[in-house]
């Protein structure tokens, strides 16, 4: 054994060496060159030239998009991978970035883990690239996620202003009125599951995202970020109405433990046994390839509310496109991201079913009347333009938002398998997030 | 290090004149060279790559500085850790013995030549090795669901009320099942290969003396294919330790029972993938893998020396 | 102490048969084993309980292929729906996304040729040299792999991934062969099965007539390693066909996809804003994935089974 170790270290020895050659320093010559003021001219320029933009990005929309973007500009080539969404885009995302090669040329990012990246330098500034003038065109919930001082490190694509989504043909059976305060809603809960107990009003089994969002609907301010100074804190007024009431839905068992976005979910949906879904206005693309057996049975309706007639609403995911710092060539990557969110490319994508962030999309008149045929006709637009307009725009998630969301079940989790209460479990939630937070660097306040 | 070597050349060695075995010392390297650097590149020098990468923390705030060992003292007080690896032990101590036994009397009850459609039965039982991880977890997640899968089906059909699989309780038993669905397959062809190379010689020396079937057993079958039954329990006992995949692809279902430290492998992937933790994951990986090998060894050590 | 175990050992016992090089050392069939054992209904039924056990989560497989999403949604996942879509979903898996599927299935083909192939080979010549040549490091050999195999390979991810990507072999087909090119597995199979099929007479024989050590590997070796060979490559054809994670995260585009990760990513479009649910085509999908590997393995039986006992009896 000990020749065998002797041999295997200096084996080891050697090819740490030439790992270390291979991987120089770890930590990247940061971006804060000044960036000097990108004129239109330069990025036409950059357009008539031509060349290849890698696009890494699951939107499904974008598919046209590109595809009228080389129409427009027949010299450019968008490659788009269209890639699985979630934790294995970023995986890969953070891959490329820590090599340094195979970098994309433009990235989709969520706005919870926008400020990761643009914090660690991952990703460019577009404020230089003329990014800074179009704050007017976006919604202030999306601005306010790409956005940090009079830096601008994505453009929204998308919002999820929150909707309550019900399926009507459950509510009529058992003659239960639609709620429009969370009292209302629990009252509903119990309603329902006592008519049929097959039946909840929804379904949670702890969603790291839904949970911030109605927290964020609520009025809490868990995260406060303040460029490293970060602080994490459950416990104010918010919280505790959130927490008072969901607490009511699972101890009295009225949610539905299953796990959102699989197969047993869909099939929840479709056959009445999940009567509610509040999430963002995204859904109705889902509901439609996701649960076509219940088509016409759906209805939205706003998000309920904390106090009666009290219109406070909030985002529930929601992304932007961005420009990596790696990328090969920024100006041709930025045209894109224009066109794509800010430009033409906003109503190929509304047209196809994506939910703006965009006003103009928003007030106008043909969205807002466009019928949900999935809905029976109803014209659902009205009721998430009216909730894009009250989000709240000051919550902030994160700087590590990935990462605090990737341990909400090993956390939180508790209170839906245990008799871990929700503040107790947040608690922990806020300690683990602490924690991490202080071994990366952070200044985080207790 | 003389144990992991199939014992048949070591007997055999000394009946071979030496001198011309040495005559040709370096000959073997030209056979075992491709391999051995493939490996080299996959295996030996992502884990030189590691075990520097160890020796640092690269944090979000202030970038990569050299901390020497503070990562493995970290590692050994980290409750996370320890309870993960507690965690796979106890799968390890009762998934692999009745996956190996089946398996084994599988293999025994072919090679008896007292089953019906023998041929059947093997490639039947041999058939779930086939079907990748992702696809088996996707099916048993489906059979696992209480209200739509066969467990609800069971449920609604009897008017009883099964225990959830996919519970903090029992997620662990039912990745054992999944787990041991994959592989029962795959360890009997091994040791019902190794079964189907026994002497006759032996045999034929058994029915001289008489002996009746479990004799037969005890006495030539187990003892002839105790390298086969090692090395299974040695790569069963590194599969379990490193258990990933079905935890991994389950986790959607169960998200408040398979905890992102669920099992070590998975917690080193949580910390590189989540948090950007490399530094410390390595150190984690490097910590699980002598575990592993020092057990490994144990095994080894043990399942020779029995009936030596 | 590594004496003690007589692995797969007919050659282990010749010493004891005095040489009986005429007398066949194996057994051919149920009339060699002792007792002349009558088939018994009990040991099947037994033996059928455990084939049971593992065939009912195929046959839930193969029935819900046979149906569409709505028939998924609302039928018992033992029995069949009301709409029979088996060849619906089989066209459409075909022509999904402009018939992707077909390019998976073909990178999955390439990987497993390569991949599996070249697995093989290696391990053929490494399980032969530990086998059959004494040299320097060679004990250390098995020991060293065995103890990398025992890291786990997660946090091995993104090493591998940063090296290869300075290689400039990350999000090609180089990134999934090179690292399916080695089988510690296989490397102990091939010795084992070298050190049985082999006989040193023989190659010294080849030696004597002038053979080099490439020609009496090929012409000597080679011949009786067959079998063997039919073994291992069965076994790193399955872990071709079946590897996720390593492609997972060396390949970003899904042109360069194994059939898992588009399975995978199929299935998770379910989880995407916007995404197309298709958990129809998840289905038939993972079912036409498996269905060539179960054809290779019923081809291929005839061999590795005669082939387990055929290459011991060498002379």
């Amino acid at each position: 054994m000990r020749r065998t170790t002797g041999r295997l270290a200096r084996g080891i020895t050697l090819l740490s060496v030439l790992a270390l050659g291979a991987t120089a320093c770890g930590s990247s010559d940061d971006g804060s060159k000044d960036q000097k003021a990108v004129s239109a001219g330069d990025i036409q320029a950059a357009l008539k030239k031509g060349g290849t933009v890698d696009v890494w990005a699951w939107e499904p929309t974008l598919k046209s998009v590109a595809a009228n973007f080389e129409k427009k500009y027949p010299k450019v080539k968008i490659n788009l991978v269209a890639d699985r969404s979630g934790d294995k885009h970023y995986t890969a995302l953070s891959n490329a970035l820590a090599a340094k090669k195979g970098v994309p040329d433009v990235a989709q990012v969520e706005y919870f883990a926008l400020s990761q990246y643009s914090l660690t330098k991952g990703l460019t500034n577009l404020a230089p690239y003329g990014a800074d003038k179009l704050k007017a065109k976006y919604t202030p919930g999306p601005w306010n996620a790409v956005n940090d001082g009079d830096k601008v490190y994505g453009l929204p694509m998308d919002s999820g202003p929150m909707a309550m989504f019900y399926n009507k043909k459950v509510f009529d059976k058992y003659k239960i009125a639609v709620p429009t305060t969370w009292d209302e809603y629990v009252a509903a809960a119990a309603k329902l599951h006592k008519a049929d107990p097959k039946v909840y009003i929804a379904n949670d089994a702890g969603d790291a995202g839904f949970t911030t969002s109605m927290l964020w609907q609520a009025g809490s301010r868990p995260y406060k970020v303040d460029g490293t100074k970060v602080s994490v804190n459950f416990d104010d007024a918010g919280a505790k109405k959130y927490t008072d009431t969901w607490q009511k839905l699972l101890d009295q068992k009225l949610v539905s433990p299953i796990n959102g976005w699989t197969d047993d979910w869909y099939k929840g949906l479709g056959d009445g046994t999940i009567a509610t879904l509040t999430t963002g206005a995204w859904m109705p693309a889902n509901f439609v390839t996701g649960v076509p057996k219940a088509a016409g049975q759906w209805r939205a309706a706003p998000m309920p509310a904390w106090t009666k007639g009290d219109k406070a609403s909030a985002e529930n995911g929601g992304s932007s496109l961005t420009v990596p710092e790696l990328a090969k060539n920024k100006e041709l990557a930025y045209a894109f991201v224009e066109y794509a969110n800010a430009g033409d490319g906003v109503q190929t994508r509304v047209d196809e079913g994506a939910f703006p962030a965009t006003v103009a999309q928003l007030q106008d008149p043909k969205f807002l009347s466009k019928k949900f045929d999935y809905f029976d006709g109803q014209e659902a637009n009205k009721i998430f333009a009216d909730s894009a307009a009250n989000v709240a725009s000051d919550w902030s998630y994160l700087p590590f938002q990935q990462y605090a969301n990737s341990i909400f079940n090993d956390t939180v989790g508790k209170a839906y398998v245990s008799g871990v209460k929700l503040p107790a479990a947040l608690k922990t939630w806020q300690d683990a997030s602490v924690k991490y937070g202080t071994e990366q660097g952070f200044t985080v306040e207790k | 290090m003389t144990t992991l070597e199939p014992p048949v050349a070591a007997k055999r060695a000394p009946a071979r004149p030496a001198a011309k075995k040495d005559r040709r010392s370096w000959t073997g390297w030209g056979f075992v060279g491709p391999f051995v650097t493939v490996f080299a590149l996959v295996f030996l020098a992502p884990i030189g790559y590691s075990i520097y990468l160890s020796l640092f923390r690269d944090q979000l705030i202030g970038g990569t500085s050299f901390v020497g060992l503070d990562n493995y003292t970290q590692a050994l007080q980290d409750d996370q850790f320890w309870s993960s690896l507690g965690r796979v032990s106890l799968f390890l101590a009762v998934q692999v013995p009745i996956m190996l036994g089946i398996a084994l009397l599988i293999a025994l009850a072919l090679d008896s030549g007292r089953l019906f459609g023998k041929d059947f039965f093997r490639i039947a039982i041999f058939l779930p090795y086939a079907v990748p991880a992702v696809v088996a977890t996707l099916m048993w997640g489906f059979m696992y669901g209480t209200k739509y899968g066969l467990v609800g089906d069971i449920n609604t059909a009897f008017g009883i009320t099964l225990p959830d699989p996919l519970s903090s309780d029992l997620v662990l038993a039912s990745i054992g099942n999944i787990v041991t669905w994959e592989f029962i397959g795959y360890n009997m062809l091994i040791f019902y290969s190794a079964l189907r190379v026994i002497p006759l010689s032996l045999y034929e020396a058994a029915e001289i003396d008489g002996a009746g079937q479990i004799r037969v057993i005890t006495a030539i079958k187990l003892p002839a294919i105790r390298g086969a039954l090692v090395i299974a329990t040695i790569f069963s006992i590194i599969g379990s330790f490193q258990l990933f995949n079905e935890p991994a692809i389950l986790r959607p279902l169960a998200r408040n029972a398979i905890t992102t430290d669920f099992t070590p492998n998975f917690y080193t992937y949580s910390l590189s993938f989540n948090g950007q933790q490399h530094n410390y994951s390595a150190a984690v990986a490097i910590i699980m893998g002598l575990i592993t090998m020092v057990i490994a060894y144990v095994v080894q050590l043990r399942g020779m020396r029995k009936g030596a | 102490m590594s004496s003690s175990v007589t692995t797969t050992s007919p050659s282990a016992a010749a010493p004891a048969d005095g040489g009986t090089k005429s007398a066949p050392r194996l057994r051919t069939g149920r009339k060699h084993t002792p007792g002349r054992p009558k088939r018994s209904v009990l040991l099947t039924v037994l033996t059928g309980l455990i084939l049971v056990y593992t065939v009912v989560p195929l046959i839930w497989l193969v029935i819900s292929a046979t149906k569409s999403m709505d028939g998924l949604a609302n039928s018992n996942g033992m029995w069949f729906a009301k709409d029979f879509a088996l060849w619906q979903n089989i066209h459409d898996t075909f022509t999904y996304h402009d018939g992707i599927f077909v390019r998976w299935l073909l990178n999955t083909l390439l990987y497993v040729v390569l991949g599996a192939g070249g697995a093989t080979l290696l391990a053929i010549l490494g399980g032969y040299a530990l086998a059959k040549f004494n040299f320097p490091g060679k004990r250390a050999v098995f020991a060293v792999v065995i103890g990398a195999v025992a890291v786990p390979g997660t946090a091995l991810a993104v090493p591998t991934f940063l090296m290869f990507s300075k290689m400039g072999l990350t999000d090609t087909p180089w990134a999934v062969i090179i690292p399916s090119l080695v089988s510690p597995f296989g490397l102990y199979l091939m010795w084992v099965f070298a050190s049985e099929a082999i006989p040193t007479e023989l190659m010294e024989a080849a030696r004597i007539d002038g053979a080099g050590e490439v020609r009496t590997f090929f012409q000597v070796a080679l011949p009786l390693l067959a079998p063997g060979t039919v073994t291992v490559l069965l076994f790193t054809t399955v872990a071709t066909w079946n590897n996720y994670f390593l492609p997972l995260i060396m390949l970003k585009d899904p042109n360069w996809y194994p059939l898992t990760l588009g399975l995978d990513a199929w299935n998770s479009q379910a989880q995407t804003i916007g995404g197309d649910v298709v958990f129809n085509l998840v289905i038939t999908g993972s079912l036409l994935t498996i269905v060539p590997l179960i054809a290779a393995f019923l081809l291929l039986q005839k061999y590795w089974q005669s082939g387990l006992s055929a290459g011991s009896v060498k002379e």
